[in-house]
């Protein structure tokens, strides 16, 4: 299983980065950050890249603070900065407990959160925390910079609306108030595997009720995404039993689960019920 | 006198090159000059070959030669490892197809080139034109053509005794199940590999990379290539694991030593890990339609099975052993006044399957002891009270049952079967364990306990030789015809060795796996090196101590039976003021000039039974009820070896054995969609145990029935981990789940059972609740 | 075409000529001779090609020799300590021996560099945490359990060393 042959380039600056891309990505060129998915696919053949494009040297990506009301996470941030917390508040406890998921520890030592999320696999927990808490992702190219919602940026199982040319630079997720509460859960085969369902909910109590809910639900579908079916029935009320078994049974029936014969779409289905309602007991 | 060191966990000889990096497997062996072989493989599961094109191959910067059948026409296919048999010989795979192509993964043509990237890329480049044919999938569907003149059953084993029908007519309950295990197999961490070599100056063909059997394999691939089996030799290095599908002959050895030959430089194979998980082995895979009759206290009357063994596209070097050994072995531990087995063995269009550990008793296991939890359920009987009824008594042995298995009469030769039992759940606590489960569900966790029961088969014969030999510094070597796959063969034999002769065990050099050292071995397989070659060894280091003694004797002028042998000196028995004699001068005298050959002596072993270790698994699961996920919370493997030489290394097999089991019980599975494509071609597809699915699990080494086969006791062990996992864990989801008989089917995936359940609560809505009664 | 590149392996520096596709772990083990790093998978998934790079563990099947120049490689030929010719070895290696952490020795070049690199940057590490790193090599001889003893037993002898 050795990989087809290619050119590699190490460019030192973004801009060198963005030229090269700009030359090669017509000729089946891309990114190589972390190699943690793209290095197998290339070993099976499923990917022959002509050209490499390694950014691991690149000056200027590996950006992880806080700038104005967001967590900037550069390109170059691997998933075992995550361990610790990276911020005080609760975004950053979040994020060191979903790390604990992601793949195993030799893999979240060379993976990044952003090849992560440009990679796009339905399986990704990185994907459903962009897309439950609205990230804004940073593509960047020799023609420009443009700043894309979540819900723009993920478009499907392994598909996401950067151009072959663009470089995910940045991904800004937006700080969580400090009272918010969250739970995070996920179902899969082995310890470690790729999730077939996740669900990340986060909520605050004002006066006893949940507002300002989130439920984003990922692995059952070919993209994540915040189910507001389940939200609305957030929304206002105390939590609770009940309120979590009716938010949970809106959002599966609100999924069109992917479906093959592994992992029937009904099955699925009944993922995404019970790991929205594990998700919101775990934050209550 | 010295305390002995068979019986104790020692600590291995083999470890200290394996934990510094110095391991010489395969892929570490290197040749100058070498080329890489690679295989291009059908990427169809059955069709007819219209044309393959190597020329873009050809012309690929590196490559030195391609092939494709034309090229190796005048090869036999390899044969069955036990000899010809009529009619399975028109089955055998030809060494690349030429005609027909019948599982994905079948090598088509073979190319070599200067190293292993540039030989993929080369590969790449073959067009094989196919046009397929409709592939036979499942070996329950009425057989297919194998080609046009003849189909895919090859044969049916039938066998049996007493009157079945008669105790279907007068039982007081029936019980008919329908049980399938799924395809899965060893899948060892190194792959195959090997690397062919061809001396011209001697006329010698090197092969190394041999493993579990290096004499047959040998044998096998000369018999092939049509040379004679005195200049080939194939070599055992270090061995990435075996489990009964590496050592056999492929079409891939075959190869090796061909273009080794053929185009005069080396050439070296290893195998990457998707063509492992589509070329390598398959196992397991069978559907069983099991009848068993009880009488009124659930003593069976008789068992009657017919079941669908799903062989692949090709018979491999066992034949139809697997399905031998599956009716063989059927009826276990228990008393069974009549039996019948109908197996179909049956060719289908995927990875030909053989032997992995345990092979025909995981599967008979589990469908054996889902009869007898269903027998319980029926009956309201207690799961373990039922097998209590039904074990043949220790007054019984030696049992001889009427059947054979694989050519050896089955006489059970020794077993407490009823004390292990008792022994296992006094191990476990099952009484406690059952309030506690109790208190559990009340709380409202599905959690359950099963239980099993199985035999083992070990020391397969006929026989086994080993040579020992005191060298003139003292040190002594075993020459073996033996196997190491990592399993501690070494260690093993020196301990048995070091206590028949009196020397330390770490002085002793163990030679195994080099088939010009020693003309004939077995290897190792089926557990008999312990029993076997550890016999062998035991009588030859027996005949060593005695001629060290009797030459010792001459030179100090005692008699012999006032000598021993400790710590590797002579000594009198009686004296304190030790006038010794170092084996290593004993050695020296010996082989002073025209004295003969030093100190050396050569040990034989024969059986013509096999023996029978036997076991009990415990196993405590917790289900989760909305996913379908099952957790292995606490296991016990009670097992009786007869003698432990290295209890250490036994729980070490038993371990890993059971990981193997659990994998095969909730993990693993080869899959295939409709048109014969794998699906499970990758370790993200293919799931295997990680430590966090394993539970720590407790072993318990029984010692209670040694063998009366062979001088020191032994049984071998390394089968009994893996053998009724299946089943204990398929017993405890039920009692988890409060559904008798619910699992039919292994692996239990999530899915699956998720299934069961679903369609349990639809049924009990349309039911009043009913009460049932778990045990009495 | 290839490129020309100096690799730091345990503490020696190898000069080596290989095309960029070329994987640390071939690279490592064919052109460094240094073939105690065992290829399971080729796809990350089994962990028996684990290597320490600058400390942590990596898998060197899903890095290019091309990305590790320049790099601090450490691999199970370098765990024991030589001085003056005389080999010691580390702790785990002991560990591993004493408590039959292997059979047949293939995952363990894998499993010594996971848990080195483990320890040593996180030598208090709590039990499930060392289980949850443990979980990302697999075997397939020993079941798990002695692997556990022994790298338990290791890092007790570690800590108190410290």
């Amino acid at each position: 299983m050795k990989p087809a042959p290619f050119d590699y380039h190490a460019p030192k600056t973004l801009d060198e980065a963005l030229a090269m891309l700009a030359r090669v990505a017509p000729l089946e060129g891309r990114v190589l950050a972390g190699g943690q998915s793209l290095v197998p696919a290339m070993a099976l053949r499923l990917a022959q890249p002509a050209h490499l494009v390694d950014i691991n040297g690149v000056q200027g990506l590996d950006r992880l603070e806080r700038d104005a009301g967001d967590l900037v996470i550069g390109a170059r941030v691997r998933h075992a900065a995550f361990h610790r917390r990276v911020t005080d508040g609760p975004l950053g406890a979040l994020l060191a407990q979903v790390a604990r998921h992601v793949a195993h520890y030799p893999i979240r030592t060379r993976g990044t959160f952003c090849g992560s999320l440009a990679n796009a696999d339905p399986a990704s927990e990185w994907c459903v925390v962009a897309a439950t808490l609205d990230a804004r992702m940073v593509a960047k190219s020799a023609r420009g910079t443009r700043t894309l919602s979540a819900a723009d940026f993920f478009q499907g199982a392994m598909t996401t609306a950067l151009a072959a040319d663009e470089l995910l630079a940045e991904a800004r997720l937006p700080e969580l108030a400090p009272d918010t509460r969250f739970g995070f859960q996920e179902f899969s085969r082995r310890a470690g595997d790729f999730a077939i369902a996740m669900a990340l909910a986060t909520f605050r109590l004002e006066k006893g009720v949940m507002v300002q809910a989130r439920l984003g639900v990922g692995g059952v579908e070919g993209r994540p995404r915040r189910i507001p079916e389940a939200e609305s029935l957030l929304e206002g009320k105390r939590p609770g039993q009940e309120t979590f078994r009716a938010a949970a049974d809106a959002a599966a029936r609100s999924v069109a689960p992917l479906d093959d014969s592994r992992y029937p779409a009904a099955y699925r289905r009944d993922l995404a019920r019970a790991m929205t309602r594990r998700a919101l007991e775990e934050a209550a | 006198m010295k305390a002995k060191v068979v019986g104790q966990p020692v600590q291995r000889l083999e470890d200290l090159p394996l934990v510094t990096g110095r391991g010489r497997y395969a892929g570490d062996i290197n040749f100058p000059g070498q080329l890489h072989m690679r295989v291009v493989r059908s990427s169809h599961a059955h069709g007819r070959i219209v044309s393959v094109d190597t020329s873009r191959a050809r012309a690929a910067a590196g490559v030195a030669a391609v092939w494709t059948a034309a090229d190796v026409a005048e090869l036999r296919p390899i044969g069955l490892r036990e000899g010809p048999d009529a009619q399975l010989d028109p089955y055998l795979q030809p060494i690349l197809a030429g005609k027909r192509v019948r599982y994905v993964g079948e090598p088509v043509a073979v190319v070599f080139a200067e190293d292993p990237y540039r030989a993929e890329d080369a590969a790449e480049l073959v067009e094989i034109e196919i046009e397929p044919l409709p592939p036979l999938m499942s070996a329950e569907d009425a057989p297919g053509e194998f080609d046009s003149e003849r189909g895919t059953e090859p044969l049916v084993i039938r066998k049996g005794y007493g009157d079945v029908e008669a105790a279907f007519r007068h039982a007081h309950t029936v019980i008919e199940l329908d049980l399938s295990i799924g395809r899965h197999s060893g899948v060892p961490m190194e792959t195959r590999g090997a690397i062919g070599r061809y001396d011209a100056a001697r006329d010698l063909l090197q092969m190394y990379g041999a493993a579990k059997v290096p004499h047959r394999t040998r044998d096998g691939i000369a018999r092939v290539l049509g040379r004679d089996p005195a200049k080939l030799h194939l070599y055992e290095g270090h061995v990435g694991g075996g489990f009964g599908v590496r050592g056999e002959v492929y079409p891939e050895d075959v190869l090796v030593c061909l273009g080794a030959l053929r185009l005069g430089r080396p050439v070296k194979w290893i195998e990457d890990r998707y063509e492992h998980l589509v070329a390598t082995n398959h196992s397991r895979q069978q559907r069983h339609h099991a009848r068993v009759a009880v009488d009124e206290q659930g003593r069976i009357l008789a068992l009657d099975d017919r079941f669908f063994h799903d062989q692949g596209a090709y018979p491999r070097t066992h034949g139809a052993r697997v399905a031998d050994l599956t009716t063989g072995m059927l009826p276990g531990p228990y008393q069974m006044p009549a039996y019948r087995v109908a197996a179909h063995y049956r060719l289908t269009n995927k990875t030909p399957a053989a032997t992995y550990r345990s092979p025909g008793r995981y599967e008979g296991t589990f469908v054996r002891e889902r009869l007898m939890d269903a027998v319980a359920a029926r009956l309201g009987i207690d799961p373990v009270e039922v097998r209590r009824r039904n074990l043949i008594p220790k007054s019984s042995m030696p049992y001889r049952r009427e059947l054979d298995a694989i050519g050896d009469e089955v006489v059970l030769d020794s077993g407490d079967y009823a004390r292990l039992l008792d022994k296992a759940l006094a191990g476990v606590g099952w009484d406690k364990l059952q309030s506690d489960l109790e208190r559990r569900r009340a709380a409202g966790e599905a959690v359950g306990a099963g239980v099993a029961m199985f035999l083992e088969k070990s020391g397969l014969g006929p026989r086994d030789g080993a040579h020992a030999t005191v060298d003139e510094e003292g040190g002594v070597e075993v020459l073996t015809g033996s196997a190491s796959l990592g399993q501690g063969v070494e260690t093993v034999m020196a301990q048995i060795c070091a206590d028949a002769l009196g020397v330390d065990y770490r002085r002793i050099r163990v030679i195994h796996g080099q088939t010009d050292r020693i003309a004939k071995g077995i290897g190792a397989h089926a557990s008999r090196a312990t029993v076997m070659t550890g016999s062998a060894v035991h009588v030859a280091a027996t005949r060593l101590r005695a001629r060290a003694i009797e030459a010792a004797a001459g030179l100090m002028r005692v008699p012999p039976d006032a000598l021993d042998i400790v710590d590797g000196k002579v000594v009198r028995k009686d004296s304190a003021d030790a006038i010794s004699m170092e084996l290593a001068d004993v050695a020296k005298s010996l082989s002073a000039e025209g004295r003969g050959a030093g100190l050396t002596a050569e040990g034989w072993f024969e059986t013509d039974h096999m023996n029978y270790p036997y076991g009990v698994h415990i196993a405590v699961v917790k289900v989760d009820r909305e996913t379908g996920g099952v957790r292995v919370e606490r296991y016990l493997a009670a097992y009786d070896v007869g003698r432990a030489v290295n209890p250490m290394l036994i729980e070490g097999q038993l371990d890993g054995g059971l990981a193997q089991g659990l994998g095969g019980a909730l993990l693993e599975e080869f899959e295939y969609d409709e048109r014969g494509q794998p699906l499970s071609v990758t370790f993200a597809d293919y799931l295997l145990p990680t430590v966090r699915e394993m539970p720590m699990a407790d072993i318990i080494i029984s010692e209670d029935a040694p063998s009366p086969l062979n001088p020191l006791g032994i049984k071998g062990a390394g089968e009994g981990g893996v053998t009724a996992a299946g089943a204990a864990i398929a017993a405890a989801i039920d009692d988890a789940i409060g559904i008798p008989g619910a699992v039919t089917r292994l692996p239990v995936t999530p899915v699956r059972l998720k299934a069961i359940l679903d369609r349990a609560a639809d049924s009990a809505s349309k039911q009043p609740p009913m009460n049932a009664d778990r045990r009495r | 075409m290839k490129i020309a590149l100096k690799l730091d392996v345990n503490g020696r520096e190898h000069a080596v000529e290989v095309e960029p596709r070329r994987t640390l772990a071939d690279t490592l083990r064919e052109d460094c001779g240094q073939t105690g790093t065992h290829i399971g998978c080729e796809h990350g998934v089994c962990g028996a090609c684990t290597v320490l790079v600058d400390g942590e563990p990596v898998r060197a099947c899903l890095m290019f020799a091309v990305q590790a120049a320049g790099r601090r490689i450490r691999t199970v030929e370098g765990l024991a300590s030589r001085e003056g010719g005389k080999e010691t070895l580390h702790p785990l290696q002991s560990a591993f021996m004493e408590h039959h952490g292997l059979q047949c020795g293939y995952c363990t070049p894998g499993f010594l560099m996971l848990a080195a690199g483990t320890l040593e940057r996180n030598p208090d590490i709590g039990d499930d945490e060392l289980l949850e790193v443990l979980s990302s090599n697999l075997c397939r001889c020993t079941g798990y359990k002695n692997i556990v003893k022994a790298v338990r037993a290791a890092a007790a002898r570690m800590r108190s060393r410290s």
